[in-house]
């Protein structure tokens, strides 16, 4: 099977688009497309089937708890590189540019999404992260884990300190380049609102080529990944601010609120 | 606007497993079982870089409100665990079986004595590259009279309810993942 070129899964893009939009009722392709074979690694790792509906039952009304047993204060700034709870020796600088990235986390009724644990991990200034299988051979930093966690504050919000991250090659296609992102885990009030995603930089040039961020073909529900940069988060002489707000689903709707005595 | 997921991708290993992700009770107490499996694609190979999580009550059926999942002091049951697959696509956990949470929505048939119960499972949740948003699904503890109560597993053929019902060996209970393909495991969209 010969490579793909990024002409031919552009292609493949701009057609599922087009089916997309003669096809679109309101709402409808909200939701990332797990089917979707212009990204090659998603064709045999995809249910066929349409998943069951299903009403959450008590455990699934909860989630799992965090605090101040789990994470460090410190952990939340991936700029320091001496991280609290590992054994890094880091003690320098990160290359690339200073970001702060800060948001709210509400679930799908616009409740804050208090006291949870957000995790992030990213590739470095360079696009290169730290792991195994990495095959780039841009450079490492010495200074720069990419890796860090944080508890949501009491209206929802959670705050990093990084570096902004490179885009990254990856074997998808030939010439195939990821945009700049980070990734997030993040928990919301119920287990059905457990959410893994990327957060993407405005105006990322790489944004029509990738077939990650396209299997989402609502343009809205796209839009709903990409920072807002803030100058109000810039830090003069110091660092840049970008603001990403999350809004999480899964049956928080139509079940009667738990007692909440004990958060 | 609900913001979608999107594949946890290859480099997850150096930000989400930790040191006791998969050990929600310590291996060497006298109740403890093991969940395992392994996380199969749409040809039946194993996938080695998924991401399994589980979510359950404690033996007696409460939900656990306690912290301290990621810097596990091996006495505190937090009901959450994570475990990467292996190079053979396999996952572990050491728990507990969970209990019912409350009264089933039927009464219990003559296996079982006193009030029904709600059938009691492991809440799953996995993510894998290549698969580009979560799938959440349910284990079913093998045997347990109350399953025959359960709205979902009555809604499902035969077939499909094996995908959710663990089965039994030496040291606990087998759950595989099936993304895809043959014996595909029913995934959960919750209402």
């Amino acid at each position: 099977m010969s490579i793909p070129t990024q002409q031919e899964i552009s292609a493949e893009i701009a057609e599922i688009a087009e089916a997309a939009g003669r096809a679109a009722r309101p709402g409808d392709d909200a939701r990332t497309r797990i089917d979707y074979p212009p990204y090659r690694s998603s064709i045999l790792r995809h249910p066929t089937k349409d998943p069951r509906h299903a009403d959450p039952e008590t455990i699934e009304r909860w989630a799992p708890c965090f605090g101040q047993r789990d994470v460090h204060p410190l952990e939340a700034d991936l700029t320091i590189g001496a991280h609290a709870g590992t054994n890094s020796a880091v003690s320098g600088e990160p290359i690339g540019e200073r970001i702060t990235v800060t948001g709210r986390i509400v679930d799908g009724d616009g409740r804050p999404v208090a006291g949870q644990l957000v995790e992030i991990w990213q590739a470095n200034a360079a696009g290169r992260y730290i792991h195994k299988n990495e095959q780039h051979p841009a450079p490492l930093d010495p200074n720069f884990t990419g890796v860090g966690r944080c508890l949501t504050g009491p209206d929802g919000e959670y705050h990093f300190r990084t570096i902004k991250p490179g885009p990254y090659p990856w074997g998808n296609h030939r010439n195939a380049w990821r945009p700049a992102h980070i990734h997030f885990s993040i928990f919301g009030r119920a287990f059905t609102q457990r959410l893994v995603t990327q957060m993407y930089f405005p105006g990322d040039p790489l944004f029509a080529l990738d077939p990650i961020y396209q299997a989402i073909t609502d343009q809205k529900a796209r839009d709903a990944l990409v920072a807002t940069y803030d100058h109000d988060l810039t830090v003069p002489d110091h660092s840049m601010g970008y603001r990403w707000d999350v809004v999480l689903t899964g049956g928080g709707r139509t079940w009667t609120e738990p007692e909440e005595a004990d958060e | 606007m609900i913001t979608p997921g999107q594949t946890v991708g290859p480099f997850f290993g150096q930000a989400l497993p930790y040191d006791g992700d998969n050990e929600l009770v310590p291996p060497g107490r006298a109740d403890a079982i093991r969940l395992h499996g392994a996380v199969y694609d749409g040809e039946g190979t194993p996938i080695p870089d998924a991401l399994v999580e589980i979510w359950q009550a404690d033996a007696d059926g409460a939900v656990p409100r306690e912290t301290g999942s990621l810097h596990r002091d091996g006495w505190t049951f937090t009901g959450w665990g994570r475990c990467q697959t292996d190079r053979t696509g396999h996952y572990s956990f050491t728990t507990v079986l969970p209990g019912p949470t409350e009264a089933g929505p039927t009464q219990a048939g003559p296996t079982q004595e006193g009030p029904g119960s709600a059938a009691p499972f492991f809440a799953v949740v996995v993510f894998a590259r290549g698969l580009l948003d979560r799938l959440f699904t349910r284990a079913y503890l093998p045997g347990h009279p109350a399953n025959a109560g359960d709205p979902l597993l009555a809604s499902l053929s035969e077939e499909e309810r094996a995908t959710l019902v663990a089965t039994p060996d030496a040291t606990g209970l087998r759950f595989d993942i099936r993304l895809q393909g043959e014996g595909e495991t029913v995934f959960l969209q919750h209402r």
